[in-house]
C-alpha cells in the first residue's frame, strides 16, 4: 500500500519519457519518411529504424526464449487456463516476481496464445482488476460487474448498492456450474492491493467460488511481494490453491548481452536492407566493443530489470540522426551516464554560491554534531565564522539575504524540517535535516562552475583557516 | 371493557373489534378495518366480524364461512383462509377457527410440478396437509377477501380489475393435488351466494359509556389553577397514561408480550396495542417515518408511494414531508390541524371508547360511533366551545414540543428529559398562544401525573372530554385559520404543520410497518428498483460442452478438487451423527437452540453441516421428520454486519428491504407464534465476522431461538474454539448456550482415507505418494483443501513428466516437486537472482547492523558501507539515486522494510528476512 504512490510514479515517470521520446521521434520521422519517400539512401531510413526500434522497445514484444527463461513457466500457466475453458476446473495462481521480470508479459503472452484456441476463444469470459484502480471492494465489484456484462448493468453503469451488487454477483457465480457455465477469467493484477480491502471479502469470495461447485473461475493474481501468503488471511488462505508461479531475472550477463543484441537487431524484412545488415553488423561489432561491455556490465550490476535495458537504449537510440546514422559506444556511454545521475546533486550545480556556503555550512555542523538535526542560526552562524576569517567583504549579504537563499534550499528539498516538531515555532529555529550526503556535495562541488578557491577549500576543511 | 385506539391520521381504517359483553375492541391498524363480531350471548361465540374502513367509510362484514386474509410473515402475501369460527376463551382472547387456503408460493417448491399447468397467482388451493394450527387470534384478520370456486374444468379467469380475488379449484393434502369434491365445491358456492346476500353489518347492539369514565371537567380545572407551568413532554404523559390505563384485553396482551420477552419501552406501548401483531418492536424512527408518510397520503392519494421511500430512509429529518403539507395551502393545513386534533386526543380515545375519529367528524351520521357517547352528550355539547379553544391549545403544545426534536435518535432521550420550548415571539398572538400552550401543558402535566400515580376514574374525564374536544375542533375553522397562518409567519414560536406530525408520530407510530408491506400488494408499484427490475444474476452458457477427462490423471485431478462433493464424508462421521443429532431432537421438539462449531480451516466444518441438512432435509421428505426451512449466510458475504438480516429475511420470505427495517421483521417474526410457520435452520458460516461493536447482530441471532414462538435452529460455524469468550460479551456468550462442538486437524490417517475414498480405486497414485502427501499436510496444518491441492498440483507434474517415468503414477517424486512448490521460502531464490549492487546492498545493511548493533538503519548509513564494499570489491561505485533505486526495489520485494516517506536519505530499513538467510543466500555463489 505504501508503495503503490511509488510505483505509480516509477511507471509514470518512464512511461512519460518514453512516449515524449517516442513522439518527438517519430513525428520527426514521419515528415522526413514523406519526403524521401522514394530515396533509399536518405536520412528518412535512418529515422525510419530508429523509430521502428524504439517502437520495438516499447512494445515490449519479445519473444519468450530472448529472456533465457525457462519454457515450463509459460506452459504451466497455459495448461492451467485451458483447462478452466476447456474442462471447466475452477483454479487460482500467483504469478510472484520482482518488478520488470515480466509477469504481465508472461500472462499477455500465455492468453494470447490461448485466444488462438478457437474453443477457448468462444468459452472465456476475462475480468481484469488492478489494484491501484479498484482500491476498494465496492469499486472493484461493480468493474466486475461491469465487465461480465451482467444484467444489472445499463450503458456503463452499474446500479445497486454495495451489498445488493455483492449479492447479485454472487448469486449469479453460484447458479452457474462446470459444465453449462461460461467460465470466469479473474485477473488481478497489483494483488497484493486487494490484499488490504476490508476483510478480504472480495478475494475470500473469488477463492471460496474457486473451490466450489458453481462457475468455473480461474483467479491470477499478479504481484512482486515475495510476503503475499503471510497476507492473506487463514480462511483466504485455505481456499487459495497455493499455486505459485514465480518470475525472476535469472540470466547471467552473456545472456544479458545477447539479450541487448537481440534488442537492436532490425528485422531482415525492414525496407532498406543494405541498411540493416550494416546496422546489424555495428550492432554486433557494439557488443564486442570494450567500453560498451563495461557500460552495460555496470547496468547489469545495478539492476537486471530489462525495463531499465530498454531505458538505457532508449536514450543511445535518439541521438542517432542522418548525420550521425550509427550508434557508438559513446553514445551508449552518455546514455548511461544520463541514466545513473544523481538527481539531488544536479541540483546543487544550479545553486548560487552564497546557497553553496550554506550548504557547506550545513556539512560542517553535521560533522560536528554527528548528524543530529540544525536550524538556520546554526547555520549562519557557521556562515558567519566563515566571513569574519575569510571573504570579508565579498560574502557579507545581511541576515534577511541568508534566509532568504536557507528558504530557497528548504523549497529545492534539500534540507528537510523535522517531523513531529510544532511547525509554528520561529523560522530560525526550526530543526532542520540536510537531505544531502558528504559525498554527494564533495562531488557537486567539483563540477560546481566558477566555485572561488576559499570555498572549496572551506569545504574540505572546516579547520582550514588553521 | 377493553378500548384501545388512536385514531388513524390518515383517514385509513380503524380496526375495531367488537365481541360479546359488551367489550369494543379497537384496533387501529395500518391499513385494516374495524372489526365488530356481532355478538351473541353465551358462550361468547360470536357470528362475524365486522370490518370497518375509515377511509373509504365503509364496512364489511365477514360471516363464519366467509374468506379472509390472515397477517403472515410476509406482509406482501397474507394468508387466505376460510373462517369456520370465532370464539372467545376464558381469558378473554378472541380467537377464530379457520380452514386454510395455500398459494402456490407457500406449497413446496419440489410439488409444485406435480401440477403440470401453470398456476395464476390467483389461484389457491384448499389446504388439507396436516400440521397447521387451525385456530388463531381474531386480531391477525385483515379483511374478508372474495374466493370464487371453480369446478375442475373451469379455467382460471384473468383478473382484470384491481380487487382482490381468488381462486379455489384443487385441493392439496400434502402429497398431491385433488379437484375439490362436488360437496365441497357446492357448499362453497353457496357460500359466496350467502356473502353477497348478508353484507350489511349487524351493528345493531351497541355500548354505551359506563359513567365512571366521563369525569367532571371541574376536577381538570381545578388542577389547572392549582399548578405551575411544568413543561413535560405530552407525548411521553399521554404514552404512559395509555399503558397504564389498559383495558382487561389489552393488558393481557401485553402482559404476554413481556412473557414472550419482547421488552418495548413505555414510549411505545400504545404502538403494540394499536396494531394487533405486526407492529410489535418497531423502533420509533421507521414509525415516525411512516406517519410522515402517513400524513402525506391523507393530503393526496398518491402519497403512499412517498411513504414507502420514507420509511427507507431511516433517520432523516421529519420535514420531508413538508413540501406536500404547505403546498396545499389552507387545506392542507386543515387536514393536518385535524390530524393534529386526533394526535392529542390519543389518550381520552382509548378510554374514550370506540368514536372512530375522522368518519364521526367528517359525516356525523355514524350512529354508532354517536350513541357509544349517548351519556356524556350533554356535557359534550356544554363543553363544546371551551373543549375546542384546548384542543388546540394542546395542539400548540405539542407543536412547540415537537421543536425539540427534529431528530429521530434526540426524540426519545427528548421524550425522558421531556423539555418543551416556550416559544418566544413579541406577537401578539403568539403571546397568547404560548401563555394558553403552558396551561394547556401544566393541565396535561397534572392529569398526567395523577394518572400514573392512581387509577381514579376521575382522570378520565380528560379522556372523554378530549376525545370531545376534537370533535369540537372541526367547526372553529377561523381560528385554527389564524394560528395555521401564525404558524407559517412566525417559524421560530410555532412548528410547522408537518414537525407536528413528527412530533407526535412516536406515538403513532409502527401501526404501519406490517401492513405497509401490505400495502404493496394493493398497489400496482411497490418501490422504485435500485437495481434494474428482474436482473436475474446468472453468468453466460458456455457455446461448447465441457471435456470429460480423458485420462485416469485427469479423472483423478477432477475427483480431488475441493469443489467435488464426496458421497460420504469419511472421518468426520462422529461430529456429523452429534450434529444431525441436536437438530433432529431440536426438530422433533418444535423448539429452537443454537450450536457453535469451531475448527481451523478446511477442517470439513461447512461440509459436515450441509451434509447433515441434506440428510435432514430427505428424512423430512420420506415423513420421518418435520418439514423444515433451511437458510445459510455467511459472515464473509457480507459487505456489513448488519446486512445478515437482509439476506435472512430474503431468504426466508423474498422480502427486500433495508436492514433495521429486517431487523425488525425478523424480530416480530421470531416472536410470534406464526400459525404457519415451520422450523428454521440457519447456519451462520464465518460468525466471527459479524461481530459488532455493541454486538447487536450477534446478540439478536441468539436471542431468537430462545424464544418459545421462534422455532429457529442455528448452527454457527467459525474458526477459533474460544471466538465466545474472546470476542463476545456475556450476554451473547450466555445464549450461545454451551453446545459447542470442535473439527480437529486431520491426522495423517485421516487425510490418506479422504484421499483414497476420493480416489474410489482409481489408480492414479502410488500408495507411498498418499501418505507422503497425508504426512506432509498433517505436519502442517491439517487443512484438507491444501492436501488435496498438492494431489492435484503432483498429477499435473506427472502428466508433464510422463514421457520420462515407466509407471505412469504419482510417484513420490512428483509429490516432493509438487510440495516444494507451494511451500518453498520464495526470498532465497530472490537473493541469488537480484542483481549485484542488489546483493551487495543487502550485505551492507547486515554490515552496518553489526556495526551499529541495531536491526534498524539509515540509507545514509547503508550507502557509507555499501561504497566501502565496492571499494573492497573495485566496483564502481553507484550514485545516491541508484541506491535509492536499489532499496525500494528490494523493497517492493519486501525483501526489505522500508519506511515509507520522502526523508530521502534518512529513510529507515529494515530485513524481512533473518540474517542468516541472507548470509546463506549470498554465500551460495
Amino acid at each position: 500500500m505504501e508503495n503503490a504512490s511509488h510505483r505509480y510514479k516509477e511507471f509514470y515517470v518512464k512511461d512519460f519519457v518514453i512516449s515524449a521520446l517516442m513522439e518527438n521521434c517519430l513525428g520527426f520521422n514521419f515528415s522526413t519518411r514523406n519526403d524521401l519517400h522514394g530515396n533509399k539512401c536518405g536520412g528518412g531510413g535512418v529515422m525510419l529504424w530508429r523509430g521502428n526500434l524504439m517502437e520495438k522497445l516499447n512494445q515490449q514484444e519479445f519473444s519468450f526464449l530472448s529472456y533465457g527463461r525457462e519454457l515450463k513457466k509459460p506452459l504451466h500457466l497455459l495448461e492451467l487456463l485451458k483447462r478452466t475453458t476447456i474442462h471447466g476446473e475452477s483454479n487460482s495462481a500467483l504469478i510472484i516476481g520482482p518488478r520488470g521480470s515480466g509477469k504481465t508479459m508472461l500472462l499477455n503472452h500465455v492468453l494470447k496464445e490461448l485466444m488462438e484456441v478457437k474453443q477457448v476463444r468462444e468459452n472465456l469470459l476475462q475480468v481484469h482488476l488492478n489494484g491501484l484502480l479498484q482500491t476498494n471492494d465496492k469499486i472493484a465489484l461493480k468493474e466486475i460487474t461491469r465487465q461480465l456484462q451482467m444484467e444489472n448493468v445499463v450503458g456503463d453503469k452499474v446500479f445497486g448498492s454495495f451489498a445488493e451488487n455483492l449479492a447479485f454477483l454472487l448469486e449469479a457465480l453460484k447458479k452457474g456450474d462446470r459444465d453449462s457455465s461460461c467460465p470466469v477469467l479473474f485477473i488481478l493484477d497489483e494483488f497484493d492491493l486487494f490484499v488490504h480491502h476490508k476483510n478480504q471479502t472480495l478475494l475470500y469470495n473469488l477463492f471460496d467460488i474457486s473451490q466450489s461447485a458453481q462457475t468455473p473461475v480461474t483467479v491470477i493474481g499478479i504481484t512482486c511481494r515475495q510476503d503475499i501468503l503471510e497476507l492473506l488471511e487463514k480462511r483466504v488462505k485455505s481456499r487459495f490453491s497455493h499455486r505459485q508461479i514465480y518470475l525472476m531475472n535469472s540470466f547471467d550477463f552473456k545472456q544479458y548481452l545477447r539479450i541487448f543484441k537481440e534488442q537492436l537487431y532490425l528485422p531482415a524484412e525492414f525496407v532498406y536492407k543494405p541498411f540493416v545488415q550494416k546496422w546489424n553488423k555495428n550492432v554486433q561489432s557494439l557488443s564486442e566493443d570494450r567500453t560498451v561491455q563495461d557500460v552495460l556490465q555496470n547496468h547489469f550490476h545495478c539492476s537486471k530489470d530489462l525495463r531499465s535495458l530498454h531505458m538505457l537504449l532508449m536514450l543511445a537510440l535518439s541521438s542517432i540522426t542522418v548525420s550521425h546514422p550509427f550508434m557508438t559506444g559513446s553514445d551508449l556511454l552518455e546514455a548511461s551516464k544520463l541514466c545513473r545521475m544523481d538527481s539531488k546533486a544536479n541540483i546543487v550545480h544550479g545553486l548560487s554560491v552564497l546557497e553553496i556556503c550554506l550548504i557547506i555550512a550545513m556539512k560542517h555542523l553535521n560533522d560536528v554534531y554527528e548528524g543530529e538535526p540544525f536550524n538556520f542560526q546554526m547555520v549562519y552562524n557557521e556562515f558567519q565564522k566563515f566571513i569574519q576569517r575569510k571573504a570579508h567583504s565579498m560574502y557579507n549579504f545581511e541576515k534577511p539575504v541568508v534566509m532568504k537563499a536557507f528558504e530557497h534550499l528548504l523549497q529545492l528539498e534539500l534540507i528537510k524540517p523535522i517531523e513531529g516538531l510544532p511547525v509554528r515555532a520561529q523560522r530560525e529555529y526550526l530543526l532542520m535535516k540536510l537531505l544531502l550526503d558528504n559525498n554527494q556535495i564533495m562531488d557537486a562541488l567539483q563540477v560546481y562552475p566558477n566555485c572561488p578557491t576559499d570555498v572549496k577549500q572551506w569545504a574540505t576543511s572546516s579547520l582550514s583557516w588553521l | 371493557m377493553a378500548a384501545v385506539c388512536a385514531p388513524r391520521a390518515r383517514g385509513g381504517r380503524s380496526l375495531q373489534l367488537r365481541l360479546a359483553r359488551n367489550s369494543i375492541l379497537r384496533l387501529p391498524l395500518g391499513d385494516c378495518a374495524s372489526v365488530v363480531t356481532s355478538q351473541r350471548a353465551g358462550l361468547g361465540l360470536s357470528r362475524g366480524i365486522l370490518i370497518k374502513s375509515e377511509r373509504s367509510l365503509t364496512e364489511m362484514c365477514v360471516l363464519l364461512g366467509e374468506f379472509v386474509l390472515v397477517e403472515g410473515e410476509n406482509a406482501d402475501q397474507p394468508f387466505v383462509a376460510k373462517l369456520l369460527k370465532l370464539y372467545e376463551d376464558g381469558s378473554q382472547e378472541k380467537h377464530a377457527v379457520v380452514q386454510w387456503f395455500s398459494r402456490i408460493t407457500e406449497l413446496p417448491l419440489n410439488k409444485r410440478k406435480l401440477l403440470q399447468r401453470e398456476v395464476s397467482p390467483q389461484e389457491i388451493f384448499l389446504d388439507k396437509a396436516p400440521g397447521y394450527d387451525t385456530d388463531i387470534n381474531v386480531e391477525t384478520i385483515i379483511k374478508n377477501v372474495k374466493v370464487i370456486p371453480l369446478a375442475p374444468e373451469e379455467a382460471v379467469p384473468v383478473r382484470s380489475n384491481g380487487k382482490q380475488i381468488f381462486f379455489v379449484k384443487e385441493s392439496w393434502d400434502g402429497k398431491c393435488f385433488k379437484p375439490l369434491s362436488p360437496g365441497l365445491l357446492s357448499e362453497l358456492k353457496e357460500a359466496e351466494k350467502n356473502k353477497k346476500v348478508g353484507s350489511p353489518s349487524p351493528l345493531t347492539d351497541c355500548q354505551v359509556f359506563p359513567s365512571d369514565f366521563i369525569c367532571s371537567l371541574k376536577a381538570e380545572t381545578d388542577r389547572v389553577t392549582r399548578s405551575t407551568v411544568k413543561t413535560k413532554n405530552i407525548q411521553m404523559e399521554i404514552e404512559s397514561r395509555h399503558s397504564a390505563s389498559k383495558s382487561s384485553l389489552s393488558k393481557e396482551r401485553h402482559s404476554q408480550r413481556v412473557a414472550n420477552g419482547i421488552n418495548t419501552p413505555g414510549a411505545r406501548k400504545k404502538l403494540q396495542l394499536n396494531s394487533p401483531s405486526k407492529s410489535r418492536n418497531k423502533l420509533t424512527g421507521c414509525d415516525v417515518l411512516e406517519l410522515l408518510g402517513d400524513d402525506c397520503d391523507a393530503l393526496e392519494p398518491s402519497a403512499t408511494k412517498r411513504k414507502v421511500t420514507f420509511t427507507k430512509i431511516l433517520g432523516s429529518p421529519p420535514k420531508i414531508s413538508r413540501t406536500s403539507g404547505e403546498s396545499d395551502s389552507p387545506l392542507a393545513i386543515r387536514g393536518d390541524w385535524s390530524k393534529l386534533a386526533e394526535t392529542v386526543r390519543i389518550a381520552p380515545y382509548r378510554r374514550g371508547q370506540d368514536s372512530s375519529p375522522k368518519a364521526k367528524n367528517l359525516d356525523g351520521k355514524d350512529d354508532d360511533t354517536w350513541h357509544l357517547n349517548g351519556r356524556n352528550e350533554e356535557e359534550e355539547t356544554e363543553e363544546r366551545a371551551r373543549k375546542s379553544r384546548k384542543t388546540t391549545k394542546r395542539a400548540a403544545a405539542s407543536k412547540s414540543n415537537s421543536k425539540s426534536d427534529t431528530n429521530l435518535a434526540e426524540e426519545q432521550e427528548l421524550m425522558t428529559r421531556s423539555p418543551v420550548v416556550i416559544p418566544r415571539s413579541h406577537r401578539k398572538c403568539v403571546q397568547k398562544t404560548t401563555a394558553l400552550i403552558a396551561e394547556q401543558l401544566h393541565f396535561l402535566n397534572i392529569s398526567e401525573q395523577d394518572r400514573e400515580d392512581d387509577y381514579l376514574p376521575s382522570t378520565d374525564c380528560s379522556d372523554s372530554s378530549s376525545s370531545e374536544e376534537e370533535e369540537s375542533m372541526m367547526p372553529c375553522t377561523p381560528k385554527r385559520k389564524m394560528r395555521s397562518s401564525t404558524t407559517l409567519s412566525t417559524p421560530k414560536s410555532l412548528r410547522k404543520p408537518s414537525d407536528i406530525i413528527s412530533a407526535k408520530t412516536p406515538r403513532k407510530t409502527n401501526l404501519l410497518l406490517g401492513f405497509e408491506d401490505f400495502d404493496f400488494s394493493l398497489q400496482p408499484e411497490p418501490r422504485t428498483p435500485k437495481t434494474p427490475r428482474n436482473a436475474t444474476p446468472r453468468i453466460p452458457i458456455r457455446n461448447q460442452a465441457t471435456e470429460k477427462p480423458a485420462n485416469v490423471l485427469e479423472e483423478a485431478r477432477l475427483r480431488l478438487h475441493v469443489s467435488t462433493i464426496p458421497g460420504s464424508l469419511p472421518c468426520r462421521e462422529e461430529e456429523f451423527q452429534d450434529i444431525y443429532n441436536f437438530v433432529e431432537s431440536k426438530l422433533i421438539d418444535g423448539t429452537g437452540g443454537c450450536m457453535y462449531i469451531s475448527g481451523v480451516p478446511g477442517t470439513g466444518k461447512t461440509v459436515t453441516v450441509h451434509e447433515v441438512i441434506r440428510c435432514l432435509q430427505q428424512a423430512a421428505e420420506n415423513d420421518e421428520l418435520p418439514s423444515f426451512q433451511f437458510i445459510e449466510i455467511n459472515g464473509m458475504k457480507l459487505t456489513d454486519p448488519h446486512q445478515a438480516y437482509v439476506q435472512i429475511l430474503q431468504l426466508l420470505t423474498g422480502q427486500k428491504v433495508t436492514a433495521t427495517h429486517a431487523a425488525e421483521l425478523l424480530a416480530k417474526l421470531f416472536s410470534t407464534p406464526g400459525p404457519k410457520r415451520k422450523t428454521t435452520v440457519l447456519i451462520v458460516d464465518e460468525l466471527d465476522l459479524l461481530w459488532t461493536r455493541k454486538q447487536d447482530v450477534m446478540y439478536n441471532l441468539f436471542d431468537w431461538p430462545t424464544q418459545k414462538q421462534a422455532k429457529l435452529i442455528i448452527l454457527a460455524i467459525a474458526n477459533t474454539m474460544d471466538l465466545p469468550e474472546r470476542i463476545m460479551m456475556n450476554r451473547v456468550a450466555s445464549r450461545l448456550g454451551l453446545t459447542r462442538m470442535s473439527f480437529q486437524p486431520y491426522t495423517y490417517k485421516q487425510l490418506q482415507q479422504i484421499i483414497s475414498s476420493r480416489l474410489n480405486h482409481i489408480k492414479a497414485f502410488e500408495e507411498d505418494a498418499i501418505q507422503l502427501v497425508s504426512r506432509k499436510v498433517a505436519a502442517l496444518s491439517g487443512d484438507a483443501r491444501r492436501c488435496l491441492d498438492i494431489c492435484r498440483r503432483s498429477t499435473e507434474i506427472c502428466e508433464f513428466s510422463s514421457q520420462k517415468s515407466a509407471s505412469g503414477l504419482v510417484s513420490m517424486a512428483h509429490v516432493m516437486k509438487a510440495i516444494d512448490e507451494m511451500f518453498s521460502s520464495p526470498y532465497i531464490n530472490s537473493i541469488r537472482n537480484a542483481s549485484l549492487h542488489e546483493q551487495m546492498f543487502l550485505k551492507a545493511i547486515i554490515a552496518e547492523f553489526r556495526r551499529s548493533g541495531l536491526e534498524e538503519a539509515t540509507v545514509q548509513q547503508i550507502y557509507h558501507q555499501h561504497v566501502a564494499l565496492c571499494r573492497i570489491e573495485g566496483l564502481q561505485i553507484p550514485t545516491v539515486s541508484e541506491i535509492m533505486a536499489i532499496c525500494s526495489r528490494l523493497g517492493a520485494c519486501r525483501l526489505l522494510l522500508v519506511e515509507s516517506n520522502n526523508k530521502y536519505l534518512h529513510v529507515r530499513v529494515r530485513l524481512n528476512i533473518s540474517h542468516d538467510d541472507v548470509m546463506y543466500a549470498l554465500k551460495q555463489e
